[in-house]
Order: C-alpha cells, then structure tokens, then sequence
C-alpha cells in the first residue's frame, strides 16, 4: 500500500515536495500527499530522478523554474545511485559506489532546491494539450502502482530522464531462479543488501559485468567467472574517444584490480550456452565464441554455481518519448535511443532528454546531459537565448560530446554478434511472461512470414505479456529478421503504447479526465 | 579475501530490528527497508511464482521493476512486484500460481 505510517521518511519526502506548490491532495482514505492536480503548471516536470533528472532538476531550480522530479523508486539516486534504505542503517554506501561523494553532493542540493520530489509516481503517459501546449504527465502512484491511485503533473516543459533497463539474450535455462540480470543483482544488492547466492557467476557482454562482479565478490560472493561475450581489443579500435576519457579508464582499471584481488578469471570471446539444475541454477556451462558470437563446438566447460547474474547490455527506457512520435537513432550496439538536438531536445518540441535515454553511456554523461538540458529549457521559457551561449553551456556541450564518442565507441565494441542465436534451440522460452519459445517465434518468422516485432508478437503472443517485451523485445526482433538482409539487427524501436501496464479504470477515464481523488 | 563477509559487513549496517514476515506460512525474518523480493533472497528463496502454462517456478529477475517475473501474492493480493513492495511486519507472501486477475492493460 503506498507508504503507511510505519515509513515515515517516505511520507516525509512526498510531503515536503508537495508543500510549497500547494499542489498537495490526500489520497482517497489515507494520510498520504501526492501532487495530483496541481492549478498551476510547473516550469518543468521532470521524470526520473538518476543523476540526470537530478542534474536537471538542480539546474533549472538555479535558473529561477519551478520544478517537478517524478520517479517510480522511492529514493533519488536513478540505478548507479541506487541504495539501501535508512532502515538498513548502512553506515558505508559508499562502498558500493565510487563516486557516492559526488552523488550526495548533488542530492544535498536537489534538497536545498526546493524542488518538487514526488517519489512513488510511475509515469504512465504523457500527453499534451491542444490550446496553450501545456503537458500532462499521467503517473500511477504507490511503491509498484498496484493500488492504481492515479496524480497528474502539468508542466510547460518536460524532462525525460527515465534511464535504461537490460537487454537480455535467452539461452536454454535462463528461467530457472537464480539466473537474474547482472544490473538487477547489482540492484538488488545496492538496495536490499542480499545476495541471489554464494557463488555466482557473471556473464553477458559490457562493462557493467565487471562493475557488478567485483561488488558481488566485495559482499562476499565467490566469482568463479566473469564471461563475456566480446572481447576488449573492440575498445582499442577507437584510440581517439578512448584516450578522451580517462575516468573511464580508471574506472575499468580498478574494477580490473578488484577482480584480480578476489581471484576472478575473466573468460572473453564466450558465453553461457546452458544452465544447469532443475527448480534452481546448479552450475552453467560455459562455451568459446567465434567472432560472430556462434558458440564453437567441443569447447563446453561446465562451471559449478548457485546464481548466474546475466546481462547484455542495455537498453534505453523512450517509450513515453515514442508514444509521442519523437525521432529514435539506431545506437552502435543495436538498440533504439532517443535522436537528440545539440541542446538535448528530441524531435517534439518542448520536449527534452538526457542520461541514458540518448543512449548508453554511464552516470557522469547523464549528469552533464541534465545540467545542459536544463540550461535549454531555460533560456526557452525565459526567453533568454543567451544562456544556450555560456561559457558553462559550451562546457557542457564539449564534454558531452567526449564522453558520447566514448560510449558509442563502447556499445561498439560490446554489439552482439548475428551468431548468438545458434545457442538457442527451439524449445527455450525467450518470452518469460507468454512462455513463447524460440521454436514458436522462428516458425512465425519462417513459414508464417513474420518480419518484425510486432508481426511476431501478434502471431504468438511474445512481448504482449506483462513486461510488454522488455525482456524478450531483442531476442525477437533478432529472430525475426533473421531470414532477412539486415540479419539478426533488431529492426525497428519498440512502441509501446504504455510505459507501465495500467488498470482499465484508469484508462476507462482517458488521460485527459484521470479519475483524481 | 574475508570468506564470510555479508553485504550488511561491506557498508557497515547497523539495521534497525528485524521483524518477521511469513512464505507459504513459514516464518521469514526480514529487515526494514528491504523489498519483499530482498527479505525471500535473504532467506535463500529464489521463487515464489509459478508460471500459467508450464507451472515453472519464478522470482526476481531484473530487480527494478521491469519484467514482472517476481509478481506475488502479499496478504491476499495477487500481482505484487515484490521487487517494489516494501517487507512489512506480519506480512503473508505466498506462492502465486498462474495468472492473477487485475485486469491491467499492457
Ligand atoms: C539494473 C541496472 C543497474 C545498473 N548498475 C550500474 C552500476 O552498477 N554501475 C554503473 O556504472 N552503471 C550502472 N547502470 C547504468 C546506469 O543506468 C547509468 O550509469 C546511470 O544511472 C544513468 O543515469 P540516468 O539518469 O540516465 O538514468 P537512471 O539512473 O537509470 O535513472 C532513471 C530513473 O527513472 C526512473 N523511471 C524510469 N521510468 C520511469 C517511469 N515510467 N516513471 C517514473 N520513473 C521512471 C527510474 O526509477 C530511475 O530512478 C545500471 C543500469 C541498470 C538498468
Ligand atoms: S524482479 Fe523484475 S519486476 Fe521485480
């Protein structure tokens, strides 16, 4: 049930957001507060609340804009930033974070801003209205939404800073428990202090694995292998965006060295092609990759293990951003991200972007992209164009401009191989909500003639489950195009025509009249 | 390397008292502030949903809301992302079985 009594920093935080807008109304039988509609627009709405809604969220609040940050998680802190609650009592997060300095630095001034903090608000749409251009933010309020209590936000300018989730490449046994995605282990840690097991091996492609392996081995796990799909030499291709970013390469540096200390052997040019067990993960078998990513046969290597934290990757979160029709670019490593203007603003008017929603490219990248964000929509809703022109806004633009190259060069160097599929036989599931198997899918894409995502999704039901294809959206659009010229690139952005599954009362009202309390 | 070291060790957690909560009706200890999904990994269990054709067992998969795989039945209510859901004292997980009705568009 949305925060009780018995968590009173969460009430704490939603009432001390809504207060100085006066845009606070009680929930339907409850003491709590949420912004649900308010008389005046903001400034900005702001949605999400990683370091680049927070960057963004603190730099138009210093600009003079009123300001809204909406966010799911009940805490700041996006997914890099993510961390236990109070309760847990951690006299040390910083131990799961290098740069936890620089965060609380930024969450102390989000804080002093006097910017609107509304926790809990899954944003579900948003839509804009015809006559003044004004926008609406629909949000689902609640820890995971399920009470369904809708609040609105309306904005003259919106933010989206919704971050990414994890792609995901099936292989036979990725269902059983004990096999979780490499950032949601990392996740689950952060906040929750728990482990999925003692000894977990970690596989995928990207440099998450490494960060997520050497805090898994830091809290205690055993790491028998780190594997991963690609190899490194990927990063020596672009020596100019390398040699750019050297945070970057320290950071790889130390998690290079952590994983030395705790013994950790990292496999490249391989993957997990089966797990073992049967209600729970027993060991993996772990098998040499050619360069386009088929596993070489003979070279299968079972490891023992309890857990398998998985990854490939990730994926940037825009579907709020393409229900409204804003342009996408195809990304160095085959995802969909946002197509953005020098000043971070998509294709819609009035309507920006920054952090991961531009693409994969770590927390500093979602810092300087909110900060120039909101440097823009200042100077449009002030009339000041000339802020566009500092010296700081130039700044910024330079060093994300850097650290794109960088990234790009990166997703580069981690885009999964065409040949990935041959590890799947045709009864893996690939769509866990639907329980739709490879088998199913290539015989829609094969006899049936399906081309794409959607076709498929129609002809068996995969990606039209719970996680709307968030899970299983890569795999099938690889599959899918398979037969065709562009191979096993996804093809097209995924529309979803919600961001967060919603309950048909909700929708019965329409986002224009949501049924507020 | 220290074998026995936890993640309360590496920050240095200082929780506040643990209570219990229930799984199946058998007593689990949880602490504040952990997720429903936290408190069951705490206790070494890996899933608390079965599927609605194959009947496999499920839990946790991404850790941050997204896919829906560690959906719960809490106090009586189906469809729970215990990744989300906060553990409070007294509460009743149990096993969801196949589909639960909310009905929600997707
Ligand atoms: C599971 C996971 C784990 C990761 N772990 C690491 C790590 O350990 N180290 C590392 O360097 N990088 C990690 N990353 C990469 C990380 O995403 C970036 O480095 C950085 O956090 C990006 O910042 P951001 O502000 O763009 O987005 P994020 O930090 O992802 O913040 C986005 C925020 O938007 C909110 N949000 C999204 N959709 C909605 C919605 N519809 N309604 C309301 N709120 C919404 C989310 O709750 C989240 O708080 C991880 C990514 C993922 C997906
Ligand atoms: S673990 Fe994915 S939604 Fe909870």
């Amino acid at each position: 049930m949305p925060g009780s009594p018995s968590e009173p920093y969460e009430a704490r935080e939603r009432c001390e957001a809504c207060e100085p807008y006066e845009a606070c109304e009680p929930y339907e039988g409850s003491q709590q507060h949420v912004a649900s509609a308010p008389s005046e627009p903001y400034d900005l709405a702001v949605i999400g609340a990683g370091p680049a809604g927070l960057a963004g969220a603190v730099t138009a609040r210093t600009l003079g804009l009123s300001v809204a940050l909406l966010d799911a998680a009940p805490r700041t802190g996006g997914q890099y930033f993510r961390h236990p609650a109070p309760g847990l009592g951690a006299a040390r997060p910083q131990a799961l974070h290098h740069d936890w300095a620089e965060f609380t630095a930024l969450r102390r001034r989000f804080e002093e801003s006097e910017a609107a903090h509304l926790a809990h608000h899954h944003v579900w749409t948003v839509t804009r209205q015809d006559d003044d251009g004004t926008w609406t933010v629909h949000a689902l309020t609640g820890p995971d939404a399920a009470s369904g209590t809708p609040a609105r936000v309306r904005a003259r300018a919106v933010l989206l800073a919704t971050g990414a989730y994890e792609r995901q490449l099936p292989f036979p046994g990725w269902t059983l428990p004990g096999v979780v995605g490499a950032g949601g282990a990392q996740a689950m840690l952060k906040a929750g202090l728990v482990l999925p097991g003692r000894r977990i091996v970690v596989a995928g492609s990207g440099p998450l694995l490494l960060a997520v392996a050497s805090s898994l081995a830091a809290a205690g796990a055993r790491v028998p292998a780190v594997v991963e799909a690609s190899g490194y030499l990927g990063y020596a291709r672009s020596p100019r965006a390398l040699a750019t970013s050297p945070h970057k390469l320290l950071e790889a540096a130390v998690h290079g060295s952590a994983l030395l200390r705790h013994r950790t052997p990292l496999r490249t040019r391989s993957a997990v092609t089966e797990v073992h067990g049967t209600d729970r993960v027993e060991a993996v078998t772990v098998s040499r990759l050619d360069r386009a990513w088929r596993p070489v046969p003979g070279t299968g290597r079972r490891i023992a293990c309890d857990a398998l934290a998985v990854g490939h990757g990730l994926v940037p979160q825009i579907e709020l951003a393409t229900g409204l029709g804003c342009a996408t670019r195809h990304t160095p490593d085959g995802t969909h991200a946002l197509a953005l203007d020098a000043l971070q603003e998509t294709s819609v008017p009035g309507l920006w972007a920054a952090g991961e929603t531009g693409g994969t490219g770590g927390w500093q990248l979602a810092r300087t992209e909110g900060e120039l964000a909101a440097i823009a929509v200042a100077a449009r809703l002030r009339g000041l164009p000339a802020l566009t022109r500092s010296r700081r806004a130039r700044d910024l633009a330079r060093r994300r401009d850097r650290m794109r190259a960088f990234a790009d060069a990166m997703a580069a160097a981690h885009a999964p191989g065409p040949g990935w599929t041959s590890w799947l036989p045709d009864d893996t599931e690939v769509c866990r909500c639907e329980e739709v198997t490879a088998g199913g899918i290539r015989e829609a894409a094969g006899e049936l003639g399906a081309r794409d995502a959607r076709t498929v999704k129609l002809l068996t039901r995969a990606g039209m489950g719970w996680c709307q294809g968030r899970m299983c959206g890569a795999a099938v659009a690889c599959l899918a195009a398979s037969g065709t010229a562009q191979g096993t690139v996804p093809p097209s952005a995924e529309r979803r025509p919600l961001a967060v599954p919603v309950p048909l009362g909700t929708l019965a009202t329409g986002p224009e009249e949501p049924g507020t309390t | 390397m220290a074998r026995d070291r936890t993640p309360a060790d590496l920050v240095g957690a200082d929780p506040g008292p643990p209570f219990e909560i229930t799984f199946d009706g058998r007593p689990v200890t949880a602490l504040p502030g952990q997720s429903v999904a936290a408190a069951l990994w705490g206790a070494g269990i890996l899933a608390w949903r079965t599927t609605r054709n194959g009947g496999r067992p499920r839990g946790a998969f991404c850790g941050i809301g997204q896919c829906y795989d560690c959906l719960a039945t809490v106090n009586g209510e189906p469809n729970r992302r215990a990744c989300l859901v906060p553990a409070r004292p007294g509460d009743a997980i149990t096993t969801q079985e196949g589909h639960g009705h909310a009905g929600l568009a997707v």
